[in-house]
């Protein structure tokens, strides 16, 4: 009997019906489809290249630019390369994007708190805030900023002014630049060693809580270390620093530290913008949080502060951290935008002005998706590893 | 004796009238004292709130209604000198201007057609969203299938030059088609000749109609693309980057998950590759690199790669999208339509996805929320859609005034929060109708 259902299903099953092949055939199939239209686009790519007498090939790099650029975090002059206009891009990215995560997060989580708040009148102002600047394109709140707002502030001459070294007018905002002198080293060297120290005490702190079950101030001793510790320096030293303040000379400021308009609306509209979508992902963690970890705690004998700090803020930013870590991807990537108003970051410089000048359009834009790809990989890779080291381990 | 101590006690035979709770504890008084000044800590916070909103709010209507000017025909109308007093918002531009808002430089004598892609598009809409309206199935079939080519040839003027060559690649295309067919059926025995000669069928009719129909001169002019601009450009990118994505967004969702490795690799390749970098060099690559991969003498219109781009782009979101929802349908629904005999193409279409894309409809609103404010990036690469076309109108010297640029952006934020504010309620309705059967 089972002899013959053997012959009989030998008979019937044709390669056809054996999923291993089925499965083999598709994928050599898809892999062959691949390599066809990678093969297209590249043969047709060359053959237009040279058409239009484009050189292709990253030589272009090491070319003179010839052209300026109003904010550079390293020296550039227009005899620069476009090799070095590429990182001044770059840098000016990581600067609007660094500085706009710190003040999106920090508007975003007072937002998201206010959002949660039991009196009614705040709680209801952070839903507008969250509900318009949510619904609006980045694009549109960008040069709202920019031209609606900072274009229109007075001229120089006529600025705004804080105890007057700080200028507001429509080519910027001019605050004192500090410049340090000798002995300021120092101060930074401690800065530095005051971090490190920080980190190894909580390490010890850890391990020693895990041991014994005694606490260490670990937060104090930190501050202590990190701010007091430089700060004490810099007033021994006798505060190595002078402030050249800016000072209206003629039609417009000289000296000091000029900070663009065009960065400002960037910062301005990328955290407000940000901050919404932020706003809302905290209240969703803290949300999240049950009321019962809250009244284990306190039947547990935890007074408020404790059960916050101890129970309910570990287990919301697990919820928290993913999203936000999203959002910070977002505010990096939507910082491209500033191509629209002539912030000089990458993909304006070296996407925008690089491209019109030499015309190697395949270069250039893989290189400016590859350095967005690469942040962005790197920071799905830490998400990941951040997701396995916080995951609730159960059974 | 036990008659005078029942005389003597004092029993209540009746309950004491429940008194009213304190007038500070209820009504507007115990609402304001509950939710505004319940400590001086919240009182403070009050306070910030109520110097907030004094600074924002009696400024906006100010500016928005009380000093705005509503008609007019040229800068004159909106000028401080003109008016007498200090000058709000210039509606009386945007009123002139509303036919470019909503039409870009469409030729007048053509804008019924414009209107009718609308209107068709708004009626087809509406029972679509509303839950309770019969008939969903003829309702997508016709959204999806026929409303697409109507509004492509009305919008265009269709007539496309397909010419000879292009009938015969569809016949060659038709008859490989028919000849898998026959193979996997006859030969290899894997697809039920029936079915699979009737989807040929349709589906090789389905594509004849549509040659046709494009093919055909329908006696309407034709309006080149960079006519199209303002609400028009926003709607027609958004709308099939969103509908042209979800088909790629679910077979690479499909792909992502799928037990062959190589199909898996691809597909995580295209999704991480799309969604690491910026949509705006998404459009640049369009714009500029794109011609570059054709072969000779094929060019595509600029609104064309705009849409290649874009669609790609939505779709890797869209894929992560419809791969939550596939993550969500538990494993007895894969192993029931297994144990059931189904095919892979089978089980997924009639078991698992019909369930996994009722559960992310919030999520693909979400997307095409997402896709809908960033249509506004298409003024990088030089279309007009409806932020660009405003900003456009701010150089005609005929309305240069100072507050010109404040209202047109006004406008622009208001459109643009209208459609989103209403989408996301709608997607949060649909929320809840969807999870309505989960909630305890």
């Amino acid at each position: 009997m089972s002899v013959a259902t053997q012959e009989v299903r030998q008979q019937k099953s044709s390669i056809w019906n054996d999923p291993r092949f089925r499965s083999l055939l598709s994928q050599v199939l898809l892999i062959a489809a691949v390599i066809w239209l990678g093969w297209e686009v590249i043969s047709n790519t060359m053959r237009n290249l040279e058409q239009q007498n484009i050189a292709s090939g990253f030589g272009f790099l090491d070319t003179t630019a010839g052209f300026g650029i109003n904010q550079s975090l390293i020296t550039y002059s227009e005899e620069s390369s476009y090799g070095r206009v590429f990182v001044v891009g770059l840098l000016n990215t990581i600067l609007v994007s660094f500085l706009g995560i710190i003040l999106a997060t920090i508007i975003g989580f007072v937002v998201g708190v206010m959002r949660l708040s039991k009196n009614w009148l705040i709680a209801k102002i952070a839903a507008v805030y969250v509900e318009v600047l949510r619904n609006i394109p980045l694009l549109l709140q960008i040069f709202f900023w920019y031209f609606a707002v900072l274009r229109s502030l007075p001229s120089p001459r006529a600025s705004a002014t804080v105890l007057d070294s700080f200028f507001v007018n429509n080519r910027g905002l001019y605050v004192p630049r500090p410049l340090t002198e000798p002995g300021f080293q120092v101060v930074t060297a401690l800065f530095l060693i005051g971090i490190a120290a920080t980190v190894a005490i909580r390490i010890w702190a850890k391990r020693r809580q895990d041991r014994t079950g005694q606490q260490f101030p670990v937060l104090l001793t930190g501050l202590g270390l990190i701010v007091g510790l430089p700060v004490a320096a810099f007033l021994v030293l006798g505060s190595p620093v002078t402030l050249n303040y800016p000072q209206l000379k003629g039609f417009n400021f000289v000296g000091g530290l000029r900070v663009i308009p065009e960065f400002v609306a960037m910062l301005l509209a990328l955290s407000i913008y940000t901050a919404a979508f932020i706003a809302e992902i905290v209240r969703a963690g803290i949300l999240a949080v049950s009321k019962g970890q809250t009244e284990a705690a306190s039947a547990l004998g935890l007074r408020p502060r404790p059960t916050l700090r101890l129970v309910v803020v570990p287990q919301a930013v697990r919820v928290i951290i993913p999203p936000l870590t999203n959002q910070y991807l977002n505010l990096t990537k939507n910082s491209s935008l500033a191509v629209a108003i002539a912030y000089p970051e990458l993909v304006s410089v070296f996407a925008g002005t690089t491209l019109n000048q030499t015309g190697q359009a395949v270069e250039i834009i893989l290189m400016t998706m590859a350095v967005y790809l690469t942040l962005s990989l790197l920071t799905s890779a830490f998400m990941n590893w951040y997701n396995a080291k916080m995951a609730l381990v159960e059974r | 004796m036990a008659n005078a101590h029942n005389n003597d006690a004092f029993v209540r035979t009746e309950m004491a009238p429940t008194l009213p709770p304190p007038r500070s504890q209820v009504g507007v008084i115990g609402w304001m004292r509950a939710s505004l000044f319940s400590s001086w800590w919240n009182t403070i916070l009050t306070l910030v709130g109520l110097y907030i909103i004094w600074l924002v709010v009696p400024g906006l209507i100010q500016w928005a209604f009380v000093d705005a000017v509503w008609t007019g025909s040229d800068r004159e109308a909106c000028l401080a000198s003109a008016v007498g007093h200090e000058v709000g918002a210039c509606w009386a531009f945007v009123r002139a201007k509303i036919g470019q808002f909503v039409y870009g430089r469409y030729p007048d004598a053509e804008i019924w057609r414009v209107n009718v892609a609308y209107f068709v598009g708004i009626a087809g809409l509406i029972p679509l969203l509303i839950p309770s309206v019969p008939f969903k199935a003829a309702n997508v079939i016709f959204m999806l299938g026929i409303y697409p080519v109507l509004t492509l040839i009305l919008l265009t003027g269709g007539h496309f030059d397909i010419g000879a060559g292009g009938w015969v690649t569809l016949a060659v295309f038709l008859a490989i088609a028919l000849a898998l067919v026959l193979f996997f059926s006859r030969w290899a025995g894997i697809i039920d000749p029936k079915a699979g000669l009737t989807a040929w069928g349709v589906g090789s009719g389905a594509l004849v109609a549509l040659v046709a129909a494009l093919s055909v001169d329908w006696g309407l002019a034709p309006v080149p693309t960079s006519l199209w601009g303002g609400l028009l450009v926003t709607l027609v990118v958004a709308v099939t980057g969103i509908v042209a994505s979800l088909p790629i967004g679910i077979l690479l969702a499909l792909g992502r998950r799928s037990k062959m490795p190589v199909v898996r690799l691809f597909s995580i390749m295209f999704i991480e590759f799309w969604r690491g970098v910026p949509l705006i060099t998404v459009l640049f690559m369009a714009s500029v690199m794109l011609p570059l991969f054709l072969p000779e003498g094929v060019t595509f219109d600029k609104l064309l790669r705009c849409l290649i781009g874009v669609t790609l782009f939505a779709a890797a979101y869209m894929a992560e999208v419809v791969r939550g929802g596939l993550q969500a349908i538990p494993r007895g629904q894969y192993e029931g339509a297994q144990a059931m005999g189904l095919s892979y193409w089978k089980m997924m279409g009639l078991v698992v996805l019909p369930q996994a894309l009722k559960l992310v409809i919030p999520g693909i609103v979400n997307t095409f929320i997402g896709l809908f404010k960033d249509t506004t990036l298409v003024l990088i690469i030089g279309l007009f859609d409806l932020l660009g076309i405003i900003q456009l109108n701010f150089t005609d010297a005929n309305w240069s005034t100072p507050t010109t640029g404040h209202t047109g952006y006004a406008f622009a934020a208001a459109v643009f929060w209208i459609f989103c504010f209403g989408m996301s309620r709608y997607s949060i309705f649909m929320e809840h109708r969807l999870s309505a059967g989960e909630r305890r």
